[in-house]
């Protein structure tokens, strides 16, 4: 089946056969290999993308259930001009060691912050629930994101910034 | 195994009710009902469950929402857990089930898990899952119910062939709440208390619900009954996020002054479907909210309980799930 979707701003199309996930389309058919393909189950959230404005496990959604609709993923976050607030925090503290959760983490975190970029170590750890590090323990992910909130809700950070 | 692959089916995504039902007697037994789909890839992925065709409801627009009605609040069955987790409507008047919703799984299985969902996901024994030919498979033996098995997770109630548990997180609440349940199939409509929507193995043991194949959950109606009562719902896991309760609890309750005048207090965890308890209940109404009376409530809490080999810890567990419901609620 042909399911189109407008990936990262940018319309996207590709034949798919109608049991493929979201992840997988993403991944084989459109060669965005930045969501990682972890437990398969929803357990790890290293496939966590962003759907019309809500985090979701693109392993657990069919691409079809996307067609039409607006998917965001960690390629769409930087660009030439540099890269996100939440990616220049994790890169300042060392955040990741093996990078693997980082794509799922760091989506789930910008889903918190463009909604509330103030948020508390509460509401963080409690949007990041979803997403396992297995090699950090959480400290560094969770500092950056603070870090990040501070900069995404400072005036001089472009309020039009989409991605 | 290859993962991130399911086995081919058709995928038919109808828009209306009509188209739905028109769809399901055309593929009979090989039909799949796709809510949020949450449970419904792993049995894919496992290669379990192999339908032919996959009858996607998200695009029946009939099936969603919060709608406030003169007797409550109607909830359509794809209405998502997030939804109901942060629905004004909800968290005013029924806040037992937005807790209760904001505890299933994680903030991205809430985010596409729907209640009907929620209430109709299959039975959670990893024997079963993992497609062994258990009773509730059409086989003839329970690989979890015997010396060996593993059964921490299992039930200590209603125990008949199999020892699965109802593992939701909504449904007891919706007991709680006195909800019914409006299922449809082409030709009627028919309208089920929430606790006789449930059924153990005694009754049906390849099936949680009374669900029949042709119908569909189209929406679950909650009573202003219990509406801004004093509420308690607790969930305890494993792990505090993904992971299915080992036991919850979840309590309404009418004061007034200190005295407990009326109470519904069911959880999951222990039997095949959401328990009620009744004895509970019998126990602690009319009397104060003391400590006195928590701990009555618990001692009467797991009577009759029937625990198999290592799931003795349920018991203990639910007795002060409900001490604690009925003294910090």
């Amino acid at each position: 089946m042909l399911v189109e979707l407008t990936v990262n701003g940018e319309w996207k199309s590709a034949d798919c056969p109608p049991e493929t996930t979201l992840l997988k389309f993403l991944r084989e058919h459109l060669m965005l290999t930045g969501a990682k393909l972890g437990c398969d189950v929803g357990d790890c959230g290293t496939c966590t993308v962003i759907v019309d404005g809500e985090s979701y496990n693109s392993c657990l959604m069919l691409a079809a259930r996307a067609a039409g609709r607006d998917v965001t993923t960690i390629e769409g976050l930087a660009d030439s001009q540099g890269v996100h607030p939440i990616q220049e925090a994790f890169e300042e503290l060392g955040s990741l060691q093996c990078g693997f959760c980082g794509p799922g983490m760091i989506m789930s975190a910008k889903n918190l912050l463009d909604k509330n970029p103030t948020a508390s170590r509460h509401e963080i750890k409690d949007a990041l629930s979803g997403n396992l590090c297995r090699c950090t323990g959480y400290t560094k992910i969770i500092e950056a994101i603070e870090g990040a909130g501070r900069v995404m809700s400072s005036d001089k950070y472009p309020q039009s910034n989409t991605f | 195994m290859s993962r991130d692959m399911m086995p081919h089916f058709e995928l038919i995504q109808p828009s209306d009710m009509d188209n739905a039902f028109e769809v399901l007697e055309r593929y009979g037994e090989g039909a799949w009902k796709l809510a949020g789909g949450q449970d419904s890839y792993d049995w894919f992925k496992d290669r379990v469950k192999r339908p032919q065709a996959v009858v996607d409801l998200n695009g029946i627009e009939e099936l969603k929402g919060i709608r406030e009605t003169p007797e409550g609040v109607e909830i359509g069955a794809l209405t998502t857990l997030a939804e109901i987790a942060e629905s004004d409507l909800i968290t005013g008047s029924f806040s037992l089930l937005a807790q209760a919703a904001s505890r299933v799984a994680s903030p991205q299985i809430r985010n596409v898990g729907t209640i009907g969902g929620n209430v109709c996901q299959d039975a959670r024994c990893w024997y079963y899952r993992a497609g062994m030919d258990c009773y509730r498979a059409g086989g003839n033996t329970c690989y979890a119910d015997t010396p060996e098995g593993m059964n921490r997770e299992h039930c200590i109630y209603g125990a008949d062939r199999c020892v699965a548990v109802s593992p939701s997180d909504t449904a007891p609440v919706l007991v709680a709440l006195d909800a019914s349940m409006v299922i449809r199939n082409s030709a009627r409509e028919r309208i089920v208390a929430a606790q006789d929507f449930f059924i153990g193995p005694d009754v049906n043991i390849e099936r949680m619900t009374v669900l029949e194949p042709g119908e569909i959950l189209t929406a679950i109606r909650i009573p202003s009954t219990w509406a801004g009562s004093t509420f308690y719902f607790e969930k305890v896991a494993d792990r505090n996020v993904w992971d299915f309760p080992l036991v919850n609890i979840a309590a309404a309750i009418k004061m007034s002054g200190n005295t407990i005048e009326d109470i519904r207090i069911a959880c999951a965890g222990v039997e095949c479907v959401p328990r009620r308890l009744t004895v509970v209940e019998d126990v602690v109404r009319g009397s104060s909210r003391d400590e006195e009376t928590a701990d009555l409530a618990a001692s009467s809490a797991a009577r009759g309980a029937i625990p198999l080999n290592f799931n003795h810890f349920k018991i203990p567990l639910l007795e002060n799930l409900v001490r604690r419901a009925i003294r910090d609620s």
